[in-house]
């Protein structure tokens, strides 16, 4: 189904990094707001109350200044200058007294005597209009006058509460601005963030299909991260890809000849009516079916270890278990006498991280190849020596040639014997277990002489 | 005409015994209105009659009873109805605006907003609450029969220089308001008594001369259109000019040294029973309509008028707290003792 299809290539979405990104600044920005503002609120408050309040408590003053004792009475002239500096507030409502020492009013409006003695200020109505009073005394000390005069003057709060709203405006503004440059320089700085995904994006989509090299846009430190992990995944495909592009070739190319002269030969048996050369005919047929299966099984053996070297989990293993199973399943065929093969393995176990099988598989190519082509008796051996856990085989014979050691590992290798009844893939799939391993190949001669080949991989620690 | 206006003149004795009440009452708008709005001001009727007969044509659903007040009487009761103690108006307008901030201040009036308030510079509109409808000049007048050519004054200076003549051809001729009785003159004096140094030396000039105090700016100008007097001092322009008109023996003067210009300011009563259509009036009033009518009856001098005119300096009247210092017990007491040194009573 194509939708089915279409669902299956689009990505897992879980929600986009720009939205929560958004949404955390959002928040964040919020909450400052909501601080800021109230900041700016108490802010503009107390500025704007400590402004007016100087110019009440100065008119307060001025007031008093003017204050003098006539006839044991308290004269004011009123000032004007008071009230222009009143007036400063231009649509509040005024109030003043000017009590006595007796605290009689002298002057002014009726107003209750403040109950402070000393310079100072408090909040009040004046007919319903929220007030704020300024109270200053004046002390006279004369021969006919004593005591403190006290000047009341009261404001209606027009003016404060507008600079108040002013300064809380022009506060909220700026902080509106700033919230503003805030959130452009976030979405500024999300694209920058994430234009290196979208250049990988585009560099992955621009790819030819059968491109699985390293990607190697430059990226920042957070995302080198996925692309390391992305590079890794990608040479594992690309070894897979390999590895079946070689397994198709190596079918197409050894499995033609062989299967081409079988049929050559049957239908030669069809003809022949010597019974004779039938027979004959037939045991040629029987050979080359031999040789056949014995291809097939390796170059299917090598393409499942290649598989198992990246998809199965390496484990700890003693390659004296190892050992026991290659000698068990070998083909008993091949032996003269059971004297021929010999186990020759140490007491102590010799771990080593890996895959049974394959390993299996590797050891047994190694005793095919030196029953097949070596001289009995075959002895295998395990050992641990110099970090290394070594599996080697040898046999009395005098081995390969020591020019051809370097080419041996490689498939199809002419020199490596490949021949009627063996495509040469049993070494190449020794290299390929030793290589998946991260050990290596070793070709070489025992102390006695005799020739070795070895399967040499890192030792491990025993499981616990 | 539809629009009849009835105006019945109860023209009251002004004794110092009369109980406060208007001076004369006037209404304006007949049929079926919906509206009658009491509109309270210190004003001669004749002045505002055109532009109340304007706008009660222009809202037929308007009708106005107008009362002519003397200044101090209006205070009184305007105070007494924001106490409650009287039936209150819908408007009260006063050129005595030391009384009316201060009826403002006391919280006795309801603010109104509308384009027309909105546009009207600071010094003309406080709180919202008080607006000044025209614009005003403090001027001095003389009879221009008795008075000789090179002899008119254009300044206080000049006013001096006439009291302080050796030949005393002024003397007992010159008149100015009596403070006490009138609130514009108590005004117009305290004012005077903050602008210049001019005040303390006019007033030892009158004390001298036997200047006389008299009530109201009609009466000043009447007289010296008369010839009962030769000079009066501080007459608002509004009176002068309506009665030069008719007199040509009447010369207006704005003192050149500084006119004092100020705004009949009115307010809208917190008991208003119609404060809507006490806005309206308001409306009209500053409209340029009403302006019109206000200055063809001399109450409105266009702003470029009062300044092209003799280049005198124009001291305008704000609207605000300050005028509330003239009205101070204490102050308004010295000022009135120094006063009844240069006046004595009885004279």
């Amino acid at each position: 189904m194509r939708s089915g299809e279409e669902s299956a290539e689009r990505a897992v979405s879980q929600g986009s990094i720009a939205a929560r990104l958004g949404l955390v600044l959002a928040l964040l920005l919020a909450i400052g707001a909501g601080l800021i503002a109230t900041l700016a609120f108490a802010y503009g408050r107390d500025a704007a109350q400590q402004a007016y309040d100087r110019l009440l408590l100065g008119a307060a003053r001025q007031i008093a200044d003017a204050a003098a004792p006539l006839d044991g009475r308290v004269v004011v002239d009123l000032p004007h200058s008071a009230f222009e500096l009143l007036a400063l507030s231009p649509d509040d409502r005024v109030v003043y007294a000017v009590f006595g020492p007796d605290g009689r009013i002298a002057t002014g409006y009726d107003l209750p005597r403040p109950e402070q003695a000393a310079e100072g200020f408090h909040n009040g109505e004046i007919t319903g209009e929220k007030a704020r009073f300024a109270v200053s005394p004046r002390l006279f000390a004369e021969r006919d006058f004593s005591g403190p005069v006290t000047v009341v003057v009261g404001q209606t709060t027009r003016a404060r509460d507008a600079l108040a709203r002013q300064i809380t405006e022009r506060a909220l503004v700026i902080m509106g601005l700033a919230a503003l440059f805030m959130v452009l320089l976030a979405i500024f700085a999300t694209r920058s963030a994430l234009d290196p995904l979208t250049r990988i994006g585009r560099e992955i989509a621009g790819r030819r299909p059968t491109d699985l090299t390293p990607i190697t846009t430059p990226v920042p430190r957070e995302i080198a991260r996925l692309v390391g992990a992305m590079n890794r995944f990608m040479a594992r495909l690309a070894r897979q890809a390999e590895a079946t592009g070689t397994i198709i070739a190596d079918a197409s190319h050894q499995l033609r000849t062989p299967i081409a002269a079988l049929r050559a030969q049957a239908e030669l048996a069809a003809e022949e009516s010597d019974p004779e050369r039938t027979r004959a005919i037939i045991g040629r047929i029987h050979d080359r079916s031999v040789t056949l299966s014995r291809l097939t099984d390796q170059m299917l053996s090598r393409a499942l270890i290649i598989h198992r070297a990246d998809a199965v989990p390496r484990e700890v293993i003693d390659l004296r278990a190892v050992a026991v199973q290659a000698t068990a399943e070998t083909d008993h065929d091949l032996l003269a006498s059971a004297a021929d093969l010999e186990l020759d393995l140490p007491d102590e176990p010799v771990h080593c991280l890996g895959d049974a099988l394959s390993l299996s598989e590797a050891s047994k190519n190694l005793l095919f190849n030196a029953l097949r082509h070596g001289r009995a008796p075959v002895t295998i051996s395990v050992r641990s020596e110099a970090g290394a856990a070594v599996l080697a085989v040898t046999d009395t014979g005098p081995g390969m040639p020591r020019e051809i050691w370097a080419d041996a590992a490689t498939r199809f290798a002419r020199s490596s014997g490949v021949s009627r009844t063996s495509a040469g893939l049993g070494l190449s799939i020794v290299a390929e277990v030793a290589r998946a391993h991260g050990g290596e190949l070793r070709f070489g001669h025992t102390p006695a002489g005799h020739f070795e080949v070895a399967l040499a991989l890192p030792l491990a620690e025993a499981a616990p | 005409m539809n629009l009849a206006a009835h105006v019945i003149a109860l023209v009251l004795p002004a004794l110092a015994w009369a109980q406060p009440g208007p001076e004369a009452v006037a209404t304006y708008g007949e049929g079926p209105a919906s509206y009658r709005i009491l509109l309270r001001g210190a004003l001669d009727i004749g002045n505002l009659d055109p532009a109340m007969r304007a706008f009660t044509a222009e809202n037929p659903e308007i009708a106005v009873t107008l009362e002519q007040w003397n200044t101090n009487d209006l205070a009184a009761i305007a105070a007494a109805a924001c106490r409650g103690d009287a039936p209150p108006a819908d408007l009260v307008m006063s050129s005595a605006v030391d009384q009316q901030v201060k009826l403002v201040n006391d919280g006795c009036a309801q603010p109104y907003t509308s384009p027309a308030t909105l546009a009207l510079p600071p010094e003309r509109n406080w709180r919202g609450e008080l607006f000044g409808l025209t614009r005003e000049s403090a001027v001095m007048v003389y009879n221009r029969a008795l008075v000789p050519p090179e002899d008119a004054p254009v300044s206080r200076f000049d006013l001096l220089d006439l009291l302080r003549r050796d030949d005393g051809a002024y003397r007992g001729r010159v008149a100015t308001y009596d403070i006490e009785a009138s609130g514009i003159g108590y005004l117009f004096a305290f004012l005077d008594s903050t602008q210049a140094t001019t005040f303390g030396r006019l007033i030892e000039a009158f004390g001298r001369t036997g200047a006389v105090a008299t009530c109201c700016s009609a009466e000043i100008v009447d007289a010296v259109g008369r010839g009962d007097y030769l000079i009066g001092y501080n007459v608002l322009r509004p009176y002068a000019m309506a009665r030069a008109e008719m007199n040509p023996n009447i010369g207006v003067v704005a003192p050149s040294d500084y006119t004092l210009v100020l705004s009949r300011a009115a307010f809208i009563p917190k008991a208003a029973p119609s404060p809507g259509a006490a806005g309206a009036l308001i409306d009209f009033l500053l409209h340029p309509a009403g302006q019109r009518a206000l200055t063809d009856t001399f109450v409105n001098e266009p702003e470029a008028a009062a300044t092209v005119r003799g280049g005198a300096a124009i001291r305008y009247v704000p609207l605000n707290p300050v005028l509330l210092v003239g009205l101070d017990r204490q102050k308004r007491a010295q000022l009135l003792a120094l006063w009844r040194r240069t006046f004595p009573p009885g004279r």
